[in-house]
């Protein structure tokens, strides 16, 4: 057991002395694997922010009703109408100059409402649904459009749902994505050591003649596969991070222009870490097939 | 009746292509024992040698070493039954990357003895073949008798039991061949047995001598 440990101390010592030995191949490597990396990483950091922002969008699915204006407040009957019909939680009337009001205290649009000699704006009611399915939606959407003195009916769910499923193929790329450049991460490992137990022929064979097992020898090169690829996720969290940060410093100074704008996330610590061990992972893996397909051809002649 | 260390009975080696480096051979060598192996070049020495470190295994006929077949020794087996063999080749296979001392290391640290033990054990080695003030060399600043030293070194580093080399005076002068020579003979007294193949005669007063002609022993 101590053996096995020191074994794999000394192993690691070598691995490393052997980076530090040609730090600009080693780093040169670890940035390859860190872009292909970044690539998917950046992705997904993006995505999660994305989704963030539309879940803090009102998925409550909401009808607006905006009326002609022959329409008079009035009348009373649209609203008891719109009230009683089955799938109907809420209705609230929204009367023009409120409507007006609202828009003034956008920021941005109180001098463009102001100028405007008169309200071009509609009476409008908001009826909120008691259920978020599509099918409900249609059916209510479908039978206030028949009723007298409405000019528009809008529901105003259904971008939410849309952006919801783009979200949900852009995930889906981004997964692919992913695996093709795992297996790229792979491939790169897998080369990497193939020259380097190429370069170290000489050293693996007189080692198996003085004794070493091939547990033995095998090890460095486990061990380098795997620094190689926690360095190379190393390498993407630094370039996704960077990125995100240097984003958000865009998003601050365009803040004052376009109002309050969402400040983008970093990668969380358990994604960072998720991150490092799958990389870590696939550099082993690189280095298993690399080696079980090398090193048998380094034998003591 | 001890238990001979190494016995070969009917051991033929072909090579493909069908050349047959060695035909039914057959000698015991007891532990303790000091021995030659002569015959000229391509007699087969080499081939001998391999067969002995399981570098290659042998067509049919058995090789024992200290009790293991190494023909039919399993890749996991074939690590251990190296580390009771002292081996010197003959084409030295010394590493040029690191110095003296880290290739004297070698054997040690392949069979995860601690570091420290280790590095005292190569300067003992080091020390007995006359080596101990170039530890820090590397090897390509040696002249070829202290590189053969060196070779000594790194395979009675491990105290083997056996130490087998294959034409280790082959290009050193006479004098420097006697002084190799008194090396091995000096772990031969301590207990270690010797075989030595070897194509010069001059060197073969003392032991028992095996030889070898075309692939058979000679009478």
């Amino acid at each position: 057991m101590t053996a096995w440990l020191r074994h794999h101390l000394q192993s690691l010592q070598q691995t490393l002395a052997r980076f530090a030995g040609s730090p600009f191949a080693s780093i040169a490597n670890m940035v390859v694997l860190g872009v292909v990396l970044a690539l998917p990483l950046g992705g997904y950091a993006l995505l999660a922010n994305l989704q963030t922002y539309a879940g803090s969008l009102p998925t409550e699915p909401q009808i607006s009703i905006f009326l002609s204006p022959s329409w008079r407040a009035e009348d009373s009957a649209l609203e008891a109408q719109l009230r009683s019909a089955p799938g109907v939680q809420a209705v609230r009337f929204v009367p023009r100059d409120a409507a007006l009001a609202g828009l003034k205290r956008v920021p941005g649009l109180g001098d463009v409402i102001t100028s405007l000699r008169e309200n071009p704006l509609p009476d409008a009611f908001v009826v909120t649904l008691g259920s978020a399915d599509a099918e409900t939606a249609a059916r209510l959407e479908a039978q206030f459009r028949a009723l007298p003195g409405i000019s528009i009916v809008q529901v105003d769910s259904a971008w939410v749902r849309r952006i919801d499923s783009l979200l949900k193929i852009a995930r889906t790329a981004v997964l692919m994505l992913g695996v093709l450049l795992g297996f790229a991460l792979i491939a790169v490992t897998f080369n990497t050591i193939r020259l380097q137990i190429l370069t170290q022929r000489e050293e693996i064979e007189v080692s198996k003649l003085v004794g070493a097992t091939d547990a033995y020898v095998r090890r460095p090169f486990y061990h380098e596969g795997v620094l190689l690829g926690v360095g190379g996720g190393l390498a993407a969290l630094g370039i996704v991070q960077g990125a995100l940060l240097l984003f958000n410093t865009d998003l601050a100074r365009l803040g004052p222009i376009f109002g309050v704008l969402p400040v983008l996330r970093l990668v969380s610590l358990p994604d960072a870490s998720a991150v490092l061990v799958f990389a870590g992972l696939l550099g082993w893996l690189g280095s298993y097939l690399s080696v079980s397909r090398h090193l048998l051809t380094v034998q003591p002649h | 009746m001890t238990q001979p260390i190494i016995s070969l009975s009917g051991v033929t080696k072909r090579y493909p292509g069908g050349r047959e480096a060695l035909t039914g051979v057959s000698f015991q060598i007891e532990p303790g024992e000091f021995v030659f192996l002569t015959g000229r070049s391509g007699a087969g020495k080499s081939t001998l040698f391999r067969l002995i470190a399981a570098i290659e295994r042998p067509s049919s006929g058995s090789v024992l070493v200290a009790g293991q077949n190494v023909g039919s020794l399993s890749a996991r087996g074939v690590p251990f039954l190296r580390r009771n063999l002292g081996l010197v080749f003959q084409d030295q296979k010394l590493l040029f990357d690191r110095s003296v001392f880290d290739n004297v290391m070698l054997p040690l640290l392949v069979t995860g003895q601690p570091y420290r033990d280790s590095a005292r054990r190569a300067r003992a080695a080091l020390d007995k073949v006359g080596l101990l003030d170039r530890e820090r060399a590397n090897p390509v600043a040696l002249s070829g008798g202290e590189q053969q030293r060196l070779c000594i070194a790194r395979a009675v580093v491990n105290r083997p039991s056996i130490l087998i080399a294959d034409e280790p005076t082959s290009n050193l002068d006479a004098e420097y061949a006697d002084i190799i020579m008194g090396m091995f003979r000096s772990f031969n007294q301590v207990g270690v047995t010797v075989l030595i193949a070897t194509h010069d005669r001059h060197s073969l007063e003392q032991g028992r001598v095996v030889a070898l002609d075309h692939g058979r022993v000679a009478a």
